[in-house]
């Protein structure tokens, strides 16, 4: 076999690096062990967008404007969600996970890189339908407060809601999906009601600590643009937060199985990626 | 002179395939010998919410190793990778696969280009990217990077595709600098991909 010799690194790959040292000491955001291939074509992107010739021109520009860096923090977080993304694994929420949860006096949720919302709804949906809404605390935490916003505020374009309900539907849903938004300006905005329990916070699976003790971790398709190294400090993360026999929630191609801490999970419902801690 | 791909310089072999992809690839795919010294990886577009058994299809048809790619898995030689339906197929340039799931390219996910942008900048001039049948463009700006990093582009003819949009949308992108060839020609350059030279 040939030895993995890379290509050599083009100017690109050479300014990409010297921009997210500098963001990170600029504003800590850490974005160091991030997969490159797919961070560079986000910058790659960005550049088009801002208008920026070179990524050190765009260093240049971010480096003294924190305005223009939080417009290139949209570009460098991946947004793209939907509602009961993967039917089968709010399914398995459904009938696997909830009868084990409503044992619980009270409960806590982590909803971890919640970007824009829509599995936060979905879950405070399913919870709200298992009679669980109630008694339950959701921290819905990302890095970039302009998903944030947009999550808490609950409003997502109507040309959506059409998958969004064959998702819900799929995924055992009980009731009309139009129970839950309220259509205007091309846009449907969820009941508020389902936020109630529901807390939004800044928080990095790559700087930060646990905050709370958890029953159920969710956390999908976000350590897919992590390295090793950045995947191994999140799933610490949830194993500290997660109580003895809690739940871990991955997207479909995520699992602990190669991580740090394999040997702490059990896998749960193995085709819809949950785990439990040992 | 009957251009070839050379296995001692290849160090990597990409595919991109849409509508009539899958009877293309029942073509090219079953003429790699089964000691192809490098790694083969393919993507076709299909529906996101289900499974693939793309490699159920394929792995009873070749003699490589048949599998869909998973996160960080080191990108080996001798074995054929798909693309998961649903998410874009990267190669990092330490050379193993990356998922992601932004926004669809071409209404596509996984993207040809996504996965042919990324290989031509892992592998450079030892890449070789082909484009198969296919109703819409997607392809066609990986093809052009990987020409510009020095790799070999293959193209399916047009003339043969079943659906000729997108072999001609590759052909635009990098005029002369493809290799135009029909599918028996693609198979038989394949069938040339082993270890040991065969007179």
């Amino acid at each position: 076999m040939n030895l993995p010799i890379a290509y050599p690194d083009s100017d690109f790959d050479i300014e990409l690096r010297l921009l997210i040292e500098g963001i990170y000491l600029k504003y800590n955001y850490d974005f160091r062990n991030y997969s490159p291939a797919s961070l560079k074509r986000r910058v790659a992107h960005a550049l088009a967008q801002m208008e920026c010739t070179t990524v050190s021109a765009l260093q240049d520009r971010i480096l003294h404007s924190p305005q223009h860096f939080l417009n290139l923090l949209q570009f460098l977080t991946v947004p793209v969600s939907e509602m009961f993304r993967d039917p089968a694994y709010f399914l398995a929420i459904r009938d696997k996970v909830v009868p084990i949860l409503s044992t619980y006096p009270s409960l806590k949720i982590w909803i971890a890189g919640c970007s824009t919302g829509e599995e936060v709804y979905s879950l405070a949906i399913l919870l709200h339908e298992e009679g669980l809404l109630e008694r339950t605390l959701i921290y819905a935490t990302d890095i970039n407060p302009h998903s944030l916003q947009r999550a808490e505020d609950g409003i997502f374009p109507i040309e959506h809601l059409k998958l969004f309900t064959a998702n819900y539907l799929a995924a055992g849903g009980k009731r009309a999906f139009s129970d839950y938004y309220t259509a205007a300006y091309g846009s449907a905005i969820f009941d508020r009601a389902l936020r109630r329990q529901v807390t939004f916070a800044d928080h990095s699976l790559a700087t930060d600590s646990v905050f709370s003790e958890t029953q159920f971790v969710s956390c999908r398709n976000v350590l897919i643009y992590f390295n090793r190294e950045l995947q191994d400090r999140a799933f610490a993360l949830f194993r500290e937060s997660l109580c003895h026999r809690g739940f871990l929630g991955l997207g479909s191609k995520e699992t602990v199985q190669f991580s740090a801490v394999s040997d702490q999970f059990e896998s749960f419902a193995r085709h819809e990626r949950i785990f439990r801690k040992r | 002179m009957r251009p070839r791909l050379d296995p001692h310089r290849l160090q990597a072999l990409v595919i991109g395939a849409s509508a009539g992809g899958i009877d293309a690839l029942m073509h090219v795919l079953p003429a790699l010998p089964a000691d192809c010294p490098i790694p083969v990886v393919v993507v076709v577009h299909l529906p996101e919410n289900q499974p693939s058994l793309l490699p159920e299809v394929f792995g009873p048809r070749v003699d490589l190793e048949v599998k869909e790619a998973d996160e960080k898995e080191p990108v080996e030689p001798g074995t054929i990778y798909f693309a998961p339906p649903g998410y874009h197929l990267l190669i990092e340039r330490d050379r193993t696969f990356s998922l992601s799931v932004e926004a669809p390219v071409h209404y596509s996910r996984p993207a040809i280009d996504i996965l042919f942008e990324t290989a031509a900048a892992a592998y450079g001039p030892t890449l070789a990217a082909m484009l198969l049948t296919g109703a819409n463009e997607d392809g066609a700006a990986g093809l052009a990077h990987v020409a510009r990093l020095g790799g070999t582009v293959l193209i399916q003819d047009p003339d043969e595709a079943r659906i000729a949009t997108m072999p001609l949308a590759g052909l635009r992108a990098v005029g002369d600098q493809a290799t135009v060839l029909p599918l028996a020609s693609l198979a038989l350059m394949l069938r040339a991909l082993r270890t040991k030279e065969s007179r």
